[in-house]
């Protein structure tokens, strides 16, 4: 949808896409389990000169050469940290697509579950205020009155003939 | 001449929404029952003069005009018709001109049949769909004129890029629009209802069927466009929390969110205030959208700092209607009186909860989105934030959402049961139980997390279905008078239970697609054979073939199981000219709810060719899932009691109107 979307929108500014085709066969490694930790570690990062891609989706020349950097790094016994800490430390945070959690990217990962607290804390709040507002207005507001409840056997009296 | 009348129309149009956005407002201050009926007429005029702008530019297209600049930037004489017309939306300018004439076409719809509103809401719902009418008109005609001529007309156009010529571009905007810009009908009655002071339950009645509508529109545009890049794009991938995808995400989350909050001020009067802000948010987040897509900035930046007039131009319309609604909101929104107490545990509970967690996943969506602009403009610190930050934040805030999905429906208003309500989906629950031990067992090993989320789905959609049993009376009554009762539930009850399902069954599909997906990635040559989940596909040849604007290189290839032939499939590498782009058309072999996927790469100087093919097991459930929400919502939209709209005490008053 990315890229559709994309040309739909910046029409102009792309000057036509490239058939994706991203991971090429003489890309891939003899040990299938290497292969896979290269596949996972090409989803976390970014293909720099594109929008919003990951190198395992990109077919820009600059995504297949750090495709083959992540698997020359692991093919050299890398761990899955040391080809990410190389990669930052080469091309820095901008390659990852999921940011490391500092002091710069605190917001990023802390909004969420504070809006969910933040939410739930602010409605149980709420909750308690207009409910004991309530009851100390109208005890009974959670139960029909006399009168609504004999309104009710008249109503249902009423209905009952033409039921059954 | 056609060119010069389209721009006319437009500027014709912009004369009416000046008209719509004051005279009614003065109209409902004075109580002068003829200025608000100006409304109606300038909405439906509006209509009109943008209709024949666009019809203009659609023609202009299809003759190939090269004189017209856009026409000359996005179309070709060869394009097959389809796409000339289509073409008409595939750029910016065009596609702000379909903007502005959904948005008429809904401001008509709510003129043309608004006749049970009261009349002055419905004068100040279109007034305030006029000053949006207003703000785009300007835009278009200030920034993104698509009317403007080249002094001197090339022989040629410069073709539409490739990867737009496909039916999808007929389809998915104009859906997306709907939906996007539907909102703005919820905004302006939320508007209208803060200038007036006044709302009630008969307002929730009004407003929730055009929230319906552009629900099931931007579900199905989401959905459609989703498919479009699953085929056309050619690795398979069907989301990618792109910030394009995210701009039409958010208003979907929102306006969920919308949807199900309305229900609760409809039916007990509670939630008012919050229904408001929802409405304003939902269509803010689509204006963030049509700004994020429109300015440039999400492409860079500095893309942005250097052709900055268009971006400019939005973002005052943003901050205008954003800042001027929630400024509304802020002062206006104490004088609505609140209704309708219920305890925690009920049905307004559960849908609270609801609204509680689609706002925090939209919330995720929009940091996630916004992050990195924002540390770019505050630090220039560039960062990346993609899609395995929000597998991570989005997924889990759906677990306890789906979670209480089935629990909602069975919960009485007011004050509900949830011991009881768990009684009743014990079978759910058992179902669910079940399955997840029956893939355990039969995947053995391999992926923890899948056969849980698929429990998850099928108690899901257990839970709608125990719903409707339990309505029915089913297995406590006689089969016959569960079916009687079933065939007089309200539409609604169907549809909730129709849209609830379809949530289960998108996510059976989306766990089913990423954990069980089989690929092969290789260099084939003709005659050889690749295995791929017990398929066999035999690659029989590669031919070259000229299309109308395009050449294309087809590779045929056989598919068989068991030594049994089923089907030929024929992916396709198309070569346009006029761009020198090319796009690749994927194979697609549908079995059940599974596809085999081929897609072709570059080939060989020795005759082999790149090729892709993927099995994706269930994979259209995801696409399945949000046709059967949008078909929930249809069923909802047809429900009588939306139909025959809120009771009218005013109505003989109305009579007393002077005649239009």
């Amino acid at each position: 949808m990315k890229k559709i979307l994309a040309s739909l929108f910046v029409a102009a500014m792309m000057s036509g896409a490239p058939a994706a085709h991203a991971v090429r066969p003489d890309e891939i490694m003899k040990d299938p389990a290497k292969e896979a930790r290269a596949r996972d570690l090409s989803r976390e990062l970014r293909c720099m000169v594109c929008q919003n891609q990951s190198i395992d989706d990109s077919d820009a020349p600059l995504a297949r050469d750090l495709r083959l950097l992540v698997r020359e790094r692991i093919a050299s016994g890398d761990s899955d940290k040391q080809v990410i800490d190389f990669l930052v430390a080469r091309y820095g945070e901008f390659v990852l697509l999921k940011p490391r959690l500092s002091p710069h990217t605190l917001l990023l990962w802390l909004l969420p579950p504070l809006a969910l607290v933040g939410g739930g804390l602010a409605l149980w709040v709420f909750g308690r205020r207009r409910s004991s507002a309530g009851r100390a207005t109208d005890p009974s507001l959670l139960h029909l009155t006399e009168e609504e409840e004999a309104r009710l056997e008249r109503l249902l009296a009423a209905e009952a003939p033409d039921k059954s | 001449m056609i060119a010069e009348a389209g721009h006319y129309a437009l500027v014709l149009a912009l004369g009416l929404a000046l008209i719509q956005s004051t005279v009614p407002i003065l109209g409902a201050r004075w109580s002068d029952h003829a200025l608000m009926n100006v409304a109606r007429s300038t909405a439906l005029a509006q209509l009109l003069f943008v209709g024949c702008s666009f019809t203009a530019l659609t023609m202009l297209h299809v003759v190939s005009d090269f004189s017209v600049v856009n026409v000359f930037e996005n179309s070709h004489s060869m394009k097959p018709l389809l796409y000339k017309i289509t073409g008409v939306w595939g750029n910016h300018e065009g596609s702000m001109l379909l903007w502005v004439l959904i948005l008429a076409l809904f401001g008509g719809l709510v003129a043309a049949f608004g006749n049970n509103l009261p009349l002055s809401l419905r004068a100040h719902v279109l007034a305030v769909q006029g000053w949006i009418a207003a703000a785009f008109y300007l835009f278009i005609l200030v920034t993104s004129n698509p009317f403007l001529r080249i002094a001197t007309p090339p022989i040629e156009g410069r073709d539409l890029n490739p990867v737009l010529q496909d039916i999808g571009l007929a389809v998915h905007p104009p859906m997306l629009y709907l939906g996007y810009v539907g909102f703005s009908i919820s905004f302006s009655f939320a508007v209208a209802a803060l200038i007036e002071g006044r709302i009630d339950a008969a307002w929730a009645r009004w407003v929730r069927p055009w929230t319906l509508m552009a629900w099931i529109f931007l579900t199905l545009g989401i959905a459609m466009g989703s498919y479009w890049a699953y085929y056309e794009l050619g690795w398979g991938g069907w989301w990618f929390w792109d910030p394009v995808e995210n701009a039409s995400l958010m208003p979907w989350l929102a306006g969920t969110a919308l949807l199900h909050s309305a229900v609760v001020m409809e039916k007990r009067n509670a939630l008012k205030v919050w229904t408001i802000l929802l409405s304003i948010l939902t269509f803010s987040l689509s204006l963030l959208g049509t700004f994020l897509v429109r300015s440039g900035v999400l492409t860079s930046v500095h893309a942005f700092a250097t052709d900055p007039a268009r971006g400019v131009f939005i973002l005052l319309i943003l901050c205008l209607f954003i800042g001027g609604s929630l400024s509304l909101y802020a002062w206006r929104a104490s004088t609505l009186k609140q209704g309708g107490l219920f305890a925690p545990i009920s049905r307004e509970g559960a849908l609270v909860l609801n609204n509680l967690f689609l706002t925090t996943a939209c919330a995720t969506v929009f940091i996630g989105t916004l992050y990195p602009l924002g540390l770019e403009v505050l630090t220039g610190d560039k960062i990346s934030v993609g899609a395995p930050f929000f597998n991570l934040t989005f997924g889990p805030l759906f677990v306890p959402l789906l979670l209480a999905v089935p629990f909602g429906p069975l919960l009485a208003w007011k004050r509900g049961d949830l011991f009881g309500a768990a009684q009743r989906l014990m079978a759910a629950g058992v179902t669910a139980l079940v399955a997840v031990a029956v893939l355990w067992a039969w995947i053995h090993g391999g992926a923890t997390l899948a056969p849980l989320a698929i429990g998850l789905a099928v108690f899901v959609i257990a839970g709608a279905l125990t719903d409707l049993a339990e309505r029915a009376g089913l297995f406590r009554v006689a089969l016959a008078s569960a079916i009687a009762r079933a065939r007089g539930f309200p539409r609604a009850t169907w549809g909730t239970a129709f849209a609830h399902a379809g949530v289960g069954i998108a996510l059976i599909g989306i766990v089913c697609e990423t954990t069980w997906n089989s690929e092969y990635i290789g260099m084939m040559k003709p005659s050889d054979v690749a295995n791929v989940a017990g398929y066999q596909l035999k690659l029989d040849d590669i031919a070259q073939r000229q299309g109308p604007n395009f050449r294309e290189m087809i590779a045929q290839f056989t598919v068989s199981r068991d030594g049994e032939t089923i089907q030929v499939m024929t992916p396709s590498k198309r070569n346009f000219t006029t761009r020198s782009s090319s796009t690749t058309e994927a194979a697609l072999l549908t079995r059940g709810a599974s596809q085999l996927y081929i897609s072709l790469g570059d080939t060989n100087a020795d005759g082999a060719i790149a090729v892709r093919i993927y099995h994706k097991p269930l994979v259209l459930l995801i696409w399945w899932g949000p046709v059967l929400m949008a078909f929930g919502g249809l069923l909802s939209l047809s429900d009588r009691r939306l139909r025959v709209g809120a009771p009218k005490p005013a109505k003989a008053a109305r009579a007393l109107q002077p005649a239009e």
